[in-house]
């Protein structure tokens, strides 16, 4: 408790993050929300910005092999309630996303970040297939583009130390796997959607 | 009058003024259909007002103490570089940079205002701190646009920080002796400055012709500029007696340069925004007020504001 008031509360401040939510309203639907990725503080982020009672039903998704190791980084994710997702040890019927799956049931919603690994910045990476083989194996589920600005500069993939600037996390409208609609098509749309985020101008005063 | 009771006439006054502002501005809000004025124009002065409103009210420390006053200030110059950075493009190699900037450079600039070290702070940025910038940005090996990213951190820390610094730096003045007479001189300045910057923007509204930079500014015209300036300095100077200046001619004179560095601060700092092709600072992040829009003008005002008046007070 005291971990995730302490964590959340410095990565807000870092971020001085504003939230906006664009044709979509938090919910406690089920949802897999899925972001660009530039920084190690983004989960915390996208975590933080739900409202509490959405956030109590919200497991990010981590890597099992970086977020066992040590006391620390094992106590984060217990915090977060993070979901490990081993990457490395594959069988059948093991896939990272059915154990997500079995993992969420029909009440938890995840937090995703599906270009894989950190982006160097300015630019959305290609998205990994896992989204695809969600919407299809779970085609209930709303996915959320969410699109982190300027968090690449606040703390780039191989800095430790964040610049206190600020930030903007945009929810978009949710979107879903169409009727036959091939993986690389959507793949690309749901990267599109993010991208789409980017552009949308600030109603100012 | 002692020195409290002319701090209550002072807070009397901008209160009041303030006051009847607000009343103003309700009522044209209520009746801007009636009225057939410009919504927007309303609101905006509504939001000016408030922020007023709120610069005044958290100002009202530097009455109690000297240190926190130099916090808050602190703060503020900390919000408004962080806009000022997030606007500015930098690149990954500025990183440690702007590191140093943040954590080291502009807190250490305020501390020592804190501790009244005017040969230290008044040289810490300027000298050690722009030759230490590019230094760092050159050891992290990017060549690309190099004086350019060197100037942009340059010029936040300058304009933020070291120059928003002589504002809480008045509370330490030496040819004042007594505390809260310092503090009025602070107060009296931010509101001189406010003043200022509604006084052009009325001019500009009622007599502009000449715009002085169309690119820049569409609004800001010659008239504008001469005309807020001297009624700056007539106002100011029919409020001399809350000043500690010993002649009536000399409160004109800061208020004049006070109104002229407001206007000179809102023109440079337009100047960035339109290159950066925003309107405020504060809508790059929506939701965030735009500190440094507000405070442009102090920024610009407060290191000539301080000097002038050092050799003012000094020189009888």
């Amino acid at each position: 408790m005291l971990t995730e008031l302490m964590l959340t509360g410095l990565a807000r401040f870092m971020s001085g993050a504003s939230i906006r939510w664009v044709d979509c309203q938090p919910d406690t639907c089920q949802r897999v929300y899925f972001a660009n990725h530039t920084s190690h503080i983004d989960v915390v982020l996208v975590w933080s910005s739900l409202p509490r009672y959405v956030r109590r039903l919200t497991r990010p998704v981590a890597a099992k092999d970086y977020w066992s190791k040590g006391m620390l980084r094992r106590h984060i994710a217990r915090t977060y309630n993070a979901m490990l997702i081993d990457r490395r040890e594959i069988k059948v019927h093991q896939s990272p996303v059915d154990l997500m799956l079995r993992e969420i049931g029909d009440t938890h919603s995840v937090i995703i970040f599906p270009e894989g690994s950190r982006s160097s910045g300015e630019q959305v990476g290609e998205f990994k297939s896992g989204l695809y083989y969600i919407s299809k194996k779970r085609p209930d589920i709303e996915l959320v583009p969410v699109y982190l600005d300027n968090m690449n500069r606040i703390l780039p993939r191989e800095e430790f130390l964040p610049i206190p600037l600020l930030s903007c996390i945009t929810f978009g409208p949710p979107m879903w796997l169409e009727n036959g609609e091939s993986k690389n098509d959507f793949l690309e749309r749901a990267r599109n959607a993010v991208l789409k985020l980017r552009r949308i101008d600030n109603d100012d005063d | 009058m002692t020195s409290d009771e002319l701090n209550w006439a002072m807070a009397g006054v901008v209160g009041s003024v303030l006051t009847v502002a607000t009343v103003v501005g309700w009522v044209l809000e209520r009746k801007q259909n009636q009225l057939g004025l410009n919504p927007a124009a309303i609101g905006t002065f509504n939001s000016r007002l408030r922020s007023w409103w709120i610069m005044c009210c958290l100002l009202a420390v530097a009455f109690w103490r000297a240190t926190p006053t130099v916090m808050l200030f602190g703060a503020v110059s900390f919000w408004a570089l962080r806009e000022y950075i997030t606007l500015t493009p930098t690149r990954l190699g500025d990183h440690r940079a702007l590191g140093w900037m943040f954590y080291v450079i502009a807190p250490l600039h305020f501390v020592l205002v804190a501790f009244n070290q005017y040969a230290l702070y008044s040289i810490l940025i300027p000298v050690y701190g722009f030759l230490f910038i590019p230094l760092r940005v050159a050891i992290a090996g990017d060549t690309k646009r190099f004086l350019e990213r060197v100037a942009k951190i340059q010029t936040g820390l300058l304009i933020c920080v070291y120059c928003l610094g002589f504002a809480p730096a008045l509370l330490y003045l030496k040819s004042i002796e007594n505390y809260t007479d310092r503090a009025r001189l602070l107060f009296f300045f931010v509101v001189v400055a406010i003043l200022a910057e509604s006084l052009q923007f009325l001019w500009d509204k009622l007599y502009g012709q000449h715009v002085v930079a169309p690119e820049i500014n569409g609004t800001r015209t010659w008239e504008g500029v001469l005309g807020g300036a001297v009624t700056t300095a007539f106002i100011g100077a029919a409020f001399h007696v809350f000043t500690p200046y010993t002649q009536v001619w000399h409160t004109a004179l800061v208020c004049l340069l006070v109104a002229v560095m407001v206007f000179a601060g809102a023109m440079t700092m337009s100047a960035i925004k339109r290159d950066r092709g925003v309107r405020d600072y504060g809508t790059l992040v929506e939701g965030h007020g735009g500190v440094l829009d507000r405070i442009d003008g102090i920024c610009f005002a407060a290191p000539i504001f301080y000097h002038v008046s050092e050799h003012l007070l000094s020189f009888g």
